[in-house]
């Protein structure tokens, strides 16, 4: 990557203040995005995957540090900057039922952006439309239809285009294919890679499901109660996972192979409350592989092999 | 296994009557539970898995949805079989939370806000056991205990909001074994929570059944979840049980297309790399879950199937045996495995 990444992250910070506490939802977070690339964020509920998601694009309001993207800070730009850039970075959200408006035609749905942007007369607004829908592959009939006479997989493919209209080069894919049965799944997910490689699309794609993750991402940001605990290109994470956390995570997940072996290391507990984090390392409370001096200090990312980060202070795991 | 069956479900068939009209949500569904054994009945929305699982412990929505066929023979603890499908309310009342223990998808939806943790899971001592309050709290301590909840005395006071989703889905399986049952039925438990949780509670859940010799019907639409829980299982579609057999059996030689496709386009940890490097992409079964209200003729599956020709749109195929104890709702099973 010797091209500046087209989206950078430097020291994103979400808490919010509740009575008698404060929520630290994001600490200390930091990832660049090169063009084209495809980076996935995953963790468990309450990791701030969404959290950093709609950070990123502004639709709330972190509470410390910079988004750069191609160049310029958004956490800096005015409403009316930022609306200026809002077509060339999109979000498609997890649950298809309610992200479409049921008062609205499909057509209205995918122009609506296009109008806000006072973009084309109405005429043209369609026809990006119909191209739009033609790129998810649903009938270009469907213009006129309302969501709910379209199916869950449908749905989405909805939200897709909706996202496309506008011609973005980023978009946020907030777990797009997790409300969807597994043999439509695997169509949305078949139709995002591909729409991804050939409109060149810069993505960041957040879902808790790691083999998603690894079928369509080209690296991998592991989240733990706010903090990034291991970064790597998805062949090394899922080859070589080097934090415990990642490797706990994994042998978690169960697999419908009848010879895969079924020992594996379950974690104790739940995660802590981000009112209260522990002291030092996050996922110490829970870590298998725990020392007295992980209670010290926050571990810092450390680059374990070329592009392989983790934040672990052991080498021995 | 030769031991009797606790639950046979012979020929059930469950509609919902919604505007004039008789959808079946499950039609015609065989199904033997032993005791200690786990069957999974799995499948995507609308296959029916959910309604079959409401329909044993008789909970559809009444005048809604209606029993319409067949029986569901159920062994009590008092050792006597009794079909369920024509038992009174109050007959069902005794049974259910007493012989057959359910567990819910939604912790936080299935446990009441306003009792306490301690409160809700005595309740089902008190109500079948005529234990009286303080005896009951005592048992449900004893119980949170048993399910791996640390602190069981302090949790036993709480409401349910104070507690993790984790913890809460423990707690409800501490409700469902508080009499016992000799059945325990279970609704996708773990698809609400997170995968390190979720490998807890299944971990929880197979050891309190190994402990028991309950027998478990284990409803999920998770593959993974299956291999890892199941004995049996049963893949249903549209309604019917396209392909039943051991899990291990099933999953390493399918013998129905559909079971055969959903295995494929799961995503498996560890090979998309290799994938990606080849632009192979993961295959993905073509078309959606037919509507039940609108079934195509003949097999349900034959319009997203590769492998359809023209017989498989005229009749339903019957599920045709593959060996003593897995069966193939497929008339080109022979062909399309070899």
């Amino acid at each position: 990557m010797t091209e500046a990444p087209l989206l950078s992250v430097r020291g994103l910070a979400k808490h919010y203040q509740t009575r008698g506490a404060t929520l630290k939802i994001l600490q200390d977070i930091s990832f660049d995005i090169a063009k084209g690339e495809v980076v996935g964020l995953v963790g468990e509920s309450g990791s701030g995957k969404t959290t950093i998601g709609r950070s990123v694009l502004r639709l709330i309001e972190p509470s410390a540090g910079a988004v750069v993207f191609d160049g310029a800070d958004l956490t800096k730009l005015s409403g009316g900057e930022m609306r200026r850039r809002r077509p060339r970075m999109q979000y498609i959200f997890q649950d298809p039922y309610a992200s479409l408006s049921p008062r609205m035609t499909i057509g209205e749905i995918l122009t609506e952006g296009l109008k806000i942007q006072g973009i084309g007369s109405r005429a043209e607004r369609l026809e990006r439309a119909r191209k739009a829908l033609e790129q998810v592959e649903l009938p270009p009939d469907a213009i006129n239809r309302y969501a709910h006479e379209f199916s869950g997989g449908q749905r989405q493919r909805i939200g897709i285009a909706r996202a496309l209209t506008l011609a973005p080069d980023f978009i946020v894919a907030d777990e797009p294919v997790s409300a969807l049965d597994v043999s439509i799944q695997a169509q949305v997910v078949n139709l995002l890679r591909d729409l991804q490689q050939r409109l060149g699309l810069t993505m960041l794609f957040i879902s808790h499901d790691l083999a998603v993750v690894e079928y369509i991402c080209d690296r991998v940001i592991v989240l733990y109660l706010g903090r990034i605990m291991e970064i790597a290109t998805s062949e090394d994470l899922y080859t070589r996972p080097q934090h415990p956390y990642t490797q706990a995570l994994m042998s978690a997940i169960p697999s419908p192979d009848p010879d895969a072996a079924r020992t594996r290391e379950i974690l104790k507990g739940d995660i802590p409350s981000p009112a209260n984090p522990p002291s030092g390392c996050v996922f110490r409370t829970r870590c298998p592989k725990v020392l007295d001096a992980c209670a010290a200090a926050v571990p810092q990312l450390r680059e374990v092999a070329p592009g392989h980060f983790k934040a672990c202070i052991r080498d021995d795991v | 296994m030769t031991s009797e069956p606790i639950l046979e479900i012979s020929n059930l068939r469950t509609v919902f009557r919604v505007r004039g009209r008789e959808i079946a949500a499950v039609n015609g569904i065989d199904l033997v539970i032993r005791p200690g054994e786990t069957v999974a009945l799995v499948g995507e929305s609308g296959s029916g898995k959910s309604v079959t699982s409401l329909s044993v412990m008789r909970l559809l929505a009444r005048r809604i949805g209606v029993i319409d066929n067949g029986s569901i023979r159920f062994r009590g603890k008092d050792g006597k079989t009794k079909d369920l499908v024509t038992l009174g309310e109050e007959e069902m009342r005794q049974i259910r939370g007493n012989d057959i223990g359910m567990v819910f998808q939604e912790p936080m939806t299935s446990l009441n806000p306003v009792y306490t943790i301690g409160d809700q899971i005595s309740e089902s001592l008190r109500v079948h056991r005529r234990l009286g309050r303080r005896e009951g709290v005592e048992a449900a301590v004893g119980l949170l205990d048993k399910v791996g909840i640390p602190d069981a005395r302090r949790r036993a006071g709480q409401y349910p909001h104070e507690l993790s989703g984790g913890m809460r889905q423990r707690a409800t399986i501490a409700m469902a074994l508080a009499c016992d049952p000799t059945l325990l039925i279970a609704d996708e438990p773990t698809t609400a929570l997170d995968v390190t949780i979720q490998a807890q509670i299944l971990d929880l859940m197979q050891a309190l059944q190994r402990e028991r010799g309950m027998g478990m019907l284990f409803v999920t639409h998770n593959l993974g979840v299956v291999a890892e829980i199941a004995n049996r299982v049963a893949v249903m579609y549209a309604g019917r049980i396209v392909e039943t057999g051991p899990v291990a059996e099933v999953f390493k030689a399918p013998r129905h297309p559909y079971t055969m496709g959903l295995l494929k386009s799961m995503p498996r940890l560890g090979t998309a790399s290799e994938m990606k490097r080849t632009g192979a992409k993961l295959p993905a079964i073509p078309g959606m879950v037919p509507s039940l209200a609108d079934l195509p003729a003949g097999c349900a599956f034959a319009p997203r199937c590769a492998f359809a020709r023209d017989a498989c749109r005229q009749a339903m195929p019957a599920l045709s045996p593959v060996n003593d104890h897995h069966g193939s709702r497929c008339i080109r099973w022979q062909e399309i495995s070899a």
